[in-house]
């Protein structure tokens, strides 16, 4: 992975300065609350409910263990401080579908400290709120995947780099997502970004971009265009500035709801990509030293350099069926191979996802114990190296084979092998009203329902592989849209209603092409949600043609009406509605 | 219209010291400048008319408005603009590093605005940043090794 030199050190340490400094005048009255806001925000602070939030960097997901004992230490010493604001409180990271890791009980005053903390592990809150270039996201398994065409983590890094504290681009009308992948699975939901980048090579074996604007989620639901089919990697940089600056130039400003450039892209259309193509051949004809952003072969050979193989690690012959289960194998183990264990593209290797989805905890919450002993497992088992996946998870990615039952049985112990990778409990939740102030309802309560309600194993697998996206207001965090089964919290006269909707699809293979799914009807009770959970589940098992085929397959094949007539049987406090 | 001796005269000149950046000057509110340019006007109107400007301001109306950054890069960059660029409306001390970076090189900052703060600003990034800006047109891969921006 990526490691920092003396600059990239240096400036992590310069900006918690800066932050320092912003803060300290801001607790002493002399930077007031709107002034403070935006700069605080593109620190990764926000005010939320209780207490402010930080949202911690992990740039494309890539963590080391040595930065997840410094997530682990935030949480024990600032998080669930015993003798801070919020006693009782805290002491976990949320880590989210963007790859970061939240905290939510951390006092302001606290805060600047806890950027010293980080900066000291290399990491920081840069850029991961505000109205500007927001934290790259990837394939959690880049590197490593077995479907990988090409490596998309030096990209990432260069596009880290380039996006961080961007001058121009730090006041956006809204916020700017950007994700890669380099794999034939797109783990990165890519059409879902603002601007989604797919890694090709040409007919003449030449390494490109397949270059998406404008997806995004929210009130509108939008999936990105393609702007280029095949962008040559070095001109990306030049490429996103023109992107951005159209953005920025002409984005609306007058309503946040249509700010996004998803709103620009469709009002404008063809003008739009026009003025794009104009500003990007005005860089590179016009502008002083407008080529100097032009990727190089010695620069990518740096970044990518980082990106070899952890020491250590090298391919090992593979011995078939070596790992696979023997009669000494409880059947517990099989399921964790199937479900937790993945192809790898070096021989006698294996990634291996620890799943944060278990009941008792929030999906994606792993306290200060959890989240060492998670690091404890990367320095034992994978080069000291994880990643945190869109499915808010954590994955090991240098598994060795033979070192699987020993990693099965230390998972176990450390509460991280549900053997539910993949199925409806391993599902996707913002961390809802509990926490969040822009919540219209509660998310933890409906997942902890849902996953209690389906807690037999023998019933996940038969349900087989199903996307359950849990949003607490319209903002999407949860990624209700892309959910085979998505549940949206929404506010009726200060209650809590919740809405559901089938047939999204993320854009992986398994889902299909990327769309947002559809709404079965008037809001439901929040202890409905679980009866209509189980109530769409068993239409599916009734409906499907052979155990083989999956649910969102189903959906297609026979329309929403059967799930219909089922969820609104289940209504009772919302039957008035129906 | 002001001239351009009398309009630099109204300006306290600021020594950035130790900052290689392009140095700002803090202007009051009410000098002259040859021609504000709205945040929703294309620079590329006024290109026609840039050679007989010595100032212009751009303005933010709200300083978390971005548009204004664009509009002084592309009057730097790619319009070749040699004169003042002024940044007007709600301009915050901490916006100064934003500024440099994008090309203006004056400033009325709101009236509550310390200079003092604004230039401290300005130092916290001694080793320069990982893209290229108006100022430092390199980005850092291809700046020198150890060089500074």
């Amino acid at each position: 992975m990526y490691r920092y030199d003396e600059f990239d050190t240096r400036f992590v340490q310069q900006r918690a300065a800066q932050f320092r400094d912003q803060l300290e005048r801001h607790l002493a009255g002399q930077l007031a609350d709107d002034d403070f806001r935006a700069l605080r925000l593109q620190n990764g602070w926000y005010v939320q409910r209780h207490a402010p939030m930080a949202r911690i960097a992990v740039p494309y997901g890539e963590l080391s263990s040595k930065q997840l004992r410094a997530l682990a230490r935030v949480a024990r010493e600032f998080d669930g401080r015993a003798d801070g604001p919020y006693p009782g409180k805290g002491g976990f990271g949320h880590f989210t579908t963007r790859q970061n890791c939240q905290f939510n009980w951390i006092a302001l005053a606290d805060a600047a400290d806890v950027m010293d903390v980080l900066a000291a592990a290399g990491m920081h809150g840069i850029q991961t709120s505000g109205n500007c270039i927001r934290n790259i996201t990837s394939d959690c398994f880049a590197g490593v995947a077995a479907d990988e065409l090409i490596d998309p983590r030096p990209y990432c890094e260069i596009l880290r780099q380039w996006s961080t504290l961007h001058p121009e681009f730090a006041f956006l009308p809204r916020k700017f997502k950007i994700a890669v992948s380099g794999a034939s699975e797109d783990r990165a939901a890519t059409a879902w970004h603002d601007i989604g980048l797919v890694l090709r090579k040409n007919d003449a074996g030449e390494i490109g971009f397949q270059v998406r604007v404008g997806g995004g989620m929210g009130r509108t639901p939008v999936i990105g265009m393609v702007l280029r089919e095949f962008l040559p990697w070095r001109e990306i940089l030049v490429y996103i500035e023109a992107i951005v600056r159209v953005y920025n130039r002409y984005g609306r400003r007058d309503n946040m709801y249509k700010a996004r450039i998803k709103i620009l892209v469709k009002a404008e259309g063809q003008k739009f990509i026009d003025a794009v193509e104009d500003d990007f051949q005005s860089i590179l004809e016009r502008d002083v030293d407008g080529s100097a952003h032009l990727l190089n072969d010695a620069e990518f050979e740096r970044v990518a350099a980082f990106f070899t193989l952890p020491a250590g690690v090298a391919p090992i012959e593979e011995v078939p069926g070596q790992h696979v289960s023997a009669a000494s194998k409880p059947v517990a183990y099989t399921r964790w191979l199937e479900r937790n264990v993945h192809a790898h593209r070096l021989p006698g290797y294996r990634a291996v996802t620890l799943s944060l989805k278990r009941s008792g905890q929030p999906p994606g919450d792993a306290s200060a114990h959890q989240m060492d002993l998670a690091a404890e497992l990367a320095d034992r088992f994978s080069a000291g190296e994880l990643r945190v996946s869109h499915d808010q998870n954590l994955v090991l990615p240098w598994v060795r084979i033979s070192d699987l039952p020993a990693l099965w049985q230390a998972a176990r112990e450390a509460a991280f092998a549900t053997p539910n990778i993949g199925y409806l409990t391993d599902m996707i939740a913002c961390p809802g009203g509990d926490l969040c102030a822009l919540a219209n309802a509660r998310s933890i309560p409906i997942a902890a329902a849902i996953t209690e309600r389906f807690d037999d194993l023998d019933e996940l697998h038969d349900i087989g592989d199903i996307d359950l996206h849990i949003s607490g207001c319209i903002n999407s965090c949860g990624h209700h849209h892309s959910g085979h089964i998505g549940v949206l919290g929404v506010d009726k006269d200060g209650q809590e209603w919740y809405q559901i909707s089938l047939g999204g699809a993320d854009g992986s293979t398994l889902s299909g092409a990327s769309t947002a799914g559809k709404v079965i009807g008037p809001s439901f009770a929040a202890d409905e949600v679980p009866d209509v959970i189980e109530a769409v589940i068993d239409t599916y098992r009734a409906e499907r043609d052979g155990a083989g085929e999956r649910f969102i397959t189903t959906v297609r094949r026979v329309g929403l009406e059967p799930f219909k007539i089922a969820a609104n049987g289940v209504r009772k406090a919302t039957a008035v509605h129906a | 219209m002001s001239t351009p001796d009398q309009v630099r005269n109204q300006m306290r000149s600021v020594p950035l010291a130790g900052c290689a950046t392009r140095p700002i000057r803090f202007v009051a509110a009410d000098v002259p400048v040859d021609f504000v340019l709205a945040n929703d006007v294309d620079v590329e109107t006024i290109v026609a008319e840039l050679a007989g400007y010595q100032s212009i301001a751009l303005v933010f109306p709200k300083w978390v408005d971005g548009r204004a950054y664009s509009q002084a890069r592309l009057l730097r960059s790619r319009f070749g603009f040699k004169g003042e660029i002024r940044a007007t409306g709600e301009v915050l001390a901490d916006m100064m590093p934003l500024l440099v970076r994008t090309g203006f090189d004056a400033a009325a900052m709101r009236a509550d605005q310390s200079q003092e703060v604004a230039e401290r600003a300005l130092s916290f990034f001694p080793d320069g940043h990982y893209q290229g800006d108006v100022s430092e047109h390199q980005p850092r891969f291809r700046r020198p090794a150890g060089a500074s921006a």
